[in-house]
């Protein structure tokens, strides 16, 4: 019998411990336990055997850390070949009389990935390929990926089992006491990725005793429509007389189990402390339990690394700033590269209330690919808000798709056949929540009922892929009323018909509603509500349109999905803010320089008060042409703060403050003058260096070389020698600065500058960080060092 | 092999004098203690503070110092063990967010980054002050008194002996903290260090250690 089939029908029993029975046999402290796969076989072999003899249904080969960041190729396919191989023999010489498999045992590599790490995300996928194709090879039953902390990680393995075998795949995560991984993600985020990805059976392990992964284990029970693991430790460890004992005790340990299997745990077993007593404790405590029946759930969801947001009674906000249609700034930004222009929408998108990010970064002159995948990672590196992949490139979307730490609302499939060819193979395979549009070949329906036919059409299509129908949300298709006075009544029909004969969720791009009228956001809101109260389910909007909160706020108030009405009272006050002119909340800091400005700009500058100047420097642009206000506004209040700053007057919060008033300041310039091209001073290059992924020093440099005027390309951080070189050729830079903090990463600036000098022989280099000094500077043979920006920036002035 | 313990405490006192030390302010002024402390309320909840430690008796074979999981020549650190029995070594983070926190401000507003960074650095030392407290209590009792705390990378202790650490402590299994190839931790946020203990009257449970920032 097939092992997905077993679990549904019965309780599927695995192992326990392994390390610690390794470490009661003689491990070292820091010795590697698949070592022992062939150095002494015949100890794994014993412990397979004594947990089959207790009634386990599985044994996790004793390759946890078996991988190629720890072994070379050939010791690597030793220690797989002959873990797999001493599992066969317990399972031929034990006399349990239960079905046997052996689970190819995949743990995390210990490494943390980029962004925070530096392992490489496809990296990480082919080291665990590497482990699953070895186990497939030798014989393993199935793969089981366990005891992993991060979702990123846990992502780049079951898609490596997923790509390079064809064996089951089971995921069990160790959550820490906050019911969290390591990394942030709670069981419903897990749940909503790992599914959506196939995993055949998801869970927990490691960390905890089984009562205290209790509400772990029942947030999994309410999401997860696949069979769900628990594979606790026997609560924490102590030391008595020399050795390692835990605080759970076998009985107790089969008694807590059994309470979870009743409430619908499929595969249990146990982790850190346990052994084969405590299995068949198990075995025998749970005999004859009725566990849950596995029941598939329709909930649709996405997430993020963080936490999952679910479509249900609440509307979802999906916010679609990030999108070039219609925005000279954002294309200028995209065509730019300009990384820092799409987050700040993301933070601010964020701090307005949506739930969803829309990431739409499609240009006609722009590599596509490589922005949408860029932007997908660094937006995840910074905001926990679950991403809608938006695009019509099939490689853009994939690319982003492999890289999304998560499961990604993807925007959009049609119901052409071309589209869903496209679109579904992609959904199946990484997972994600698909937007469906109700058009086809033959265009976009007049009446609701045509459009509804076209929804069961994808529906069906979806099916053929084992795409499931809580993984499809509709988008009906807002249409423009001033063109056709049925139009939105249709669409509301629409999104009514959807909801009530398919069981399936809705959304609506809401401001085409209004295309052509005037005072837009009006209709949009009222529209907006009107929608909502016919069951629509999200909204791709706008949040800054103050139309479109009220209409979300006070429908939720008043459809009873608001406690006590607080969102719409933390809401209520602050309407007048976002009515009025920017808020004074963040102009708190006054520095302590002479008051004695030629302007209250100037001055707004100086004291670091970022929406003053922004609001000053607009209203000076009514008068004064763009050039003049940097020339005599700007720059002289910056060069107040950074003098001060030379003579250790201000500090260097201080200066960051007003360096950041300079740049609102200087933002509103330039989209001011979007079309001409202020003049910069020079093409300046920043990189941390491979290796080192501390920036936040190279980040002030950048801030105040922008500030005056020059235009930086910035790196990064962990960037190669030859990356550095490439782009300094590319833009023929007469400048490159350079940062690392730690000694160890001092070797990687020494071989950037070579390559540098060999490649871009007109180049001067400038080093800074915290480990680097004036000796160090000159040892690698960099032109200057800088001890802080400032002098950075001095130094630009002089060479140019 | 030894047993690995893992500890979860509160967070710590915050430390203002210090917090504004890391930022380079010398004297504290009321402006940017405005900013410091909407940066204080931004990271409350966000962080964790987790410790795994483990104790290791010790020994002096001539040049080499045998720590159980790692033989040194390092000089200063059998200076600083002399006269010790066992060392506790042990391995602390707050966490991936206060990681995120900064890189999100990084561009937004470098000096909110900066206040994010100071107040990491803060943390995990006081997080490391609040440990050492805690295990040099425990081994009072049984009449052991504390070195002061001591890291790789201090002195002629090689930064290289990060890797055995990891592998004595399984810090990225215990308090999901990794190493990576150039010896960084991520979270950066964390320290590792050893804390020799003597039968001794002399207490001293201050020290220092290689903060990683």
């Amino acid at each position: 019998m097939k092992i997905t089939e077993y679990i549904k029908e019965r309780i599927l029993y695995l192992d326990g411990g392994m390390g610690t029975l390794l470490q009661a046999r003689g491990l070292a402290a820091g010795e590697l336990p698949e070592r022992w796969n062939i150095t002494r076989p015949e100890e794994i072999k014993r412990i397979h055997l004594a947990y089959y003899n207790a009634g386990s249904n599985v044994v996790n080969t004793n390759t946890f850390g078996a991988n190629i960041l720890k072994f070379s190729d050939e010791d690597l396919e030793k220690i797989v070949s002959s873990a797999v191989s001493i599992a066969k023999e317990a399972r031929e010489e034990s006399a349990g009389e239960q079905p046997k498999w052996i689970a190819l045992d995949i743990g995390p590599t210990g490494r943390m990935l980029k962004p925070y790490g530096d392992l490489d995300f496809e990296d990480a996928v082919e080291v665990f390929a590497k482990t699953v194709r070895l186990g497939e090879k030798y014989g393993a039953d199935f793969i089981f990926i366990e005891t992993m902390n991060d979702s990123y990680e846990t992502k780049a393995a079951l898609l490596a089992a997923k790509e390079n075998c064809g064996l089951p795949v089971f995921v069990s995560n160790a959550y820490g006491e906050d019911g969290k991984l390591m990394t942030g993600a709670s069981p419903a985020a897990m749940t909503a990725m790992l599914e959506g990805m196939g995993a055949d059976a998801i869970g927990v392990n490691c960390s905890l005793g089984p009562k205290a992964l209790g509400a772990v284990v029942e947030e999994y029970l309410t999401y997860a429509s696949v069979p769900v693991i628990l594979k606790p430790n026997a609560g924490l460890p102590r030391a008595k007389d020399g050795r390692t004992v835990y605080d759970v005790l076998p009985e107790e340990f089969a008694e807590e189990v059994s309470e979870l299997i009743k409430k619908g745990v499929r595969a249990a077993g146990g982790c850190c402390g346990t052994t084969p007593e405590y299995i068949s404790a198990l075995v025998k405590a749970s005999s004859g339990i009725e566990s849950a029946p596995l029941v598939k759930k329709n909930i649709a969801s996405v997430s993020s690394y963080t936490h999952a947001v679910v479509f249900g009674d609440s509307p979802i906000l999906i916010g679609e700033r990030i999108n070039p249609t219609g925005k000279k700034r954002f294309k200028q930004a995209l065509k730019e590269n300009d990384i820092d222009y799409i987050l700040k929408e993301g933070i601010s998108q964020q701090e307005k209330g949506v739930h969803i990010l829309d990431v739409n970064v499609g240009l006609p002159e722009i590599d596509e690919v490589k922005m949408l995948k860029a932007a997908v990672c660094e937006l995840q590196a910074i905001i926990d808000l679950p991403l809608q992949i938006d695009t019509s490139d099939p490689l853009a979307m994939e690319a982003a798709l492999r890289r999304y730490n998560g499961k990604a609302m993807i925007n959009s499939v049609n119901g052409k056949k071309e589209s869903m060819d496209t679109v579904f193979p992609l959904a199946k395979k990484y997972g994600g929540l698909v937007v469906a549009l109700t058009l086809d070949e033959s265009g976009i329906p007049k009446r609701a009922e045509d459009r509804l036919k076209i929804a069961e059409n994808i529906l069906a299509e979806a099916g053929k892929y084992g795409i499931d129908k809580k993984d499809i949300i509709f988008d009906p298709l807002a249409m423009t009323v001033s063109a056709d006075k049925e139009a939105a009544r249709e669409t509301l029909r629409a999104v009514s018909l959807i909801t009530s004969r398919l069981g399936c969720h809705t959304s609506l791009g809401v401001s085409n509603v209004s295309f052509g009228l005037p005072e837009r956001d009006i209709v949009n809101g009222t529209f907006f509500t009107m929608a909502l109260e016919n069951g629509l389910s999200a909204a791709i909007m706008n949040p800054y349109s103050l139309e479109m909160m009220k209409a979300y706020h006070t429908y939720r108030a008043l459809a009873g999905l608001d406690d006590n009405c607080a969102d719409y009272i933390g809401f209520a006050s602050s309407v007048p803010q976002s009515t009025a002119q920017p808020q004074a909340q963040n102009s708190t800091p006054p520095v302590s320089v002479n008051d004695d400005f030629s302007s209250p700009l100037q001055r707004a500058i100086v004291k670091g008060l970022k929406e003053q100047a922004a609001q000053l420097t607009a209203e000076m642009l009514a008068e004064t042409p763009p050039l003049r206000v940097v020339g005599e506004e700007i720059i002289p209040a910056l060069d107040i703060v950074g003098v001060g700053f030379e003579n250790k007057k201000l500090y260097l919060p201080q200066l960051l403050m007003s360096a950041e008033a300079a740049k609102s300041a200087f933002e509103v310039i330039k989209s001011n003058m979007s079309g001409e091209k202020a003049t910069d001073k020079c093409r300046f290059i920043l990189a941390t260096v491979k290796g080192d992924i501390h920036d936040i020093g190279k980040n002030i440099v950048k801030l105040l070389l922008e500030n005056y005027g020059f235009a930086v390309t910035d790196l990064g951080r962990d960037v190669p020698p030859e990356e550095i070189a490439a782009e300094t050729v590319r833009l023929h830079a007469p400048l490159v600065g350079l940062s690392a903090l730690m000694t160890t990463t001092v070797p990687a600036m020494e071989e950037t500058i070579k390559l540098i000098r060999a490649e871009a022989p007109w180049c001067k280099i400038v080093v800074g960080g915290a480990v680097l000094t004036q000796e160090y500077a000159d040892a690698i043979g960099a032109d200057k060092y800088a001890k802080d920006a400032m002098e950075t920036v001095r130094y630009a002035e002089s060479i140019l | 092999m030894n047993t690995v313990y893992t500890n979860t405490y509160d967070a710590p006192e915050f430390n203002m004098k210090e917090i504004l030390r890391y930022a380079g302010v010398r004297e504290s002024r009321g402006e940017l203690e405005a900013l410091l402390s909407s940066c204080i309320k931004e990271i409350k909840g966000r962080l964790t503070y987790k410790v795994c430690y483990s104790e290791f008796p010790i020994s002096f074979c001539g040049e080499l110092l045998d720590l159980g999981f790692i033989r040194t020549e390092s000089r200063g650190l059998k200076k600083n063990l002399e006269g010790c029995e066992s060392v506790v070594l042990f391995a602390a983070t707050v966490g991936i967010e206060i990681d995120r926190l900064i890189a999100r401000n990084a561009s937004l507003s470098p000096a909110k980054a900066l206040f994010f960074q100071a107040i990491g650095a803060e943390r995990i030392e006081s997080l490391c002050d609040t440990f050492n407290r805690d295990i040099a209590d425990r081994k009072a009792l049984e009449g052991y008194a504390a070195r002061p705390r001591f890291s790789a990378g201090y002195g002629d202790f090689k930064l290289e002996a990060q890797k055995e650490i990891f592998a004595a402590l399984d810090c990225p299994r215990r308090i999901g903290l990794s190493l990576n190839e150039s010896l960084l931790m991520s979270p950066s946020k964390s320290v590792t260090a050893i804390i020799g203990f003597a039968k001794t009257k002399k207490t001293d449970n201050t020290g220092e250690n290689n903060e990683d920032n």
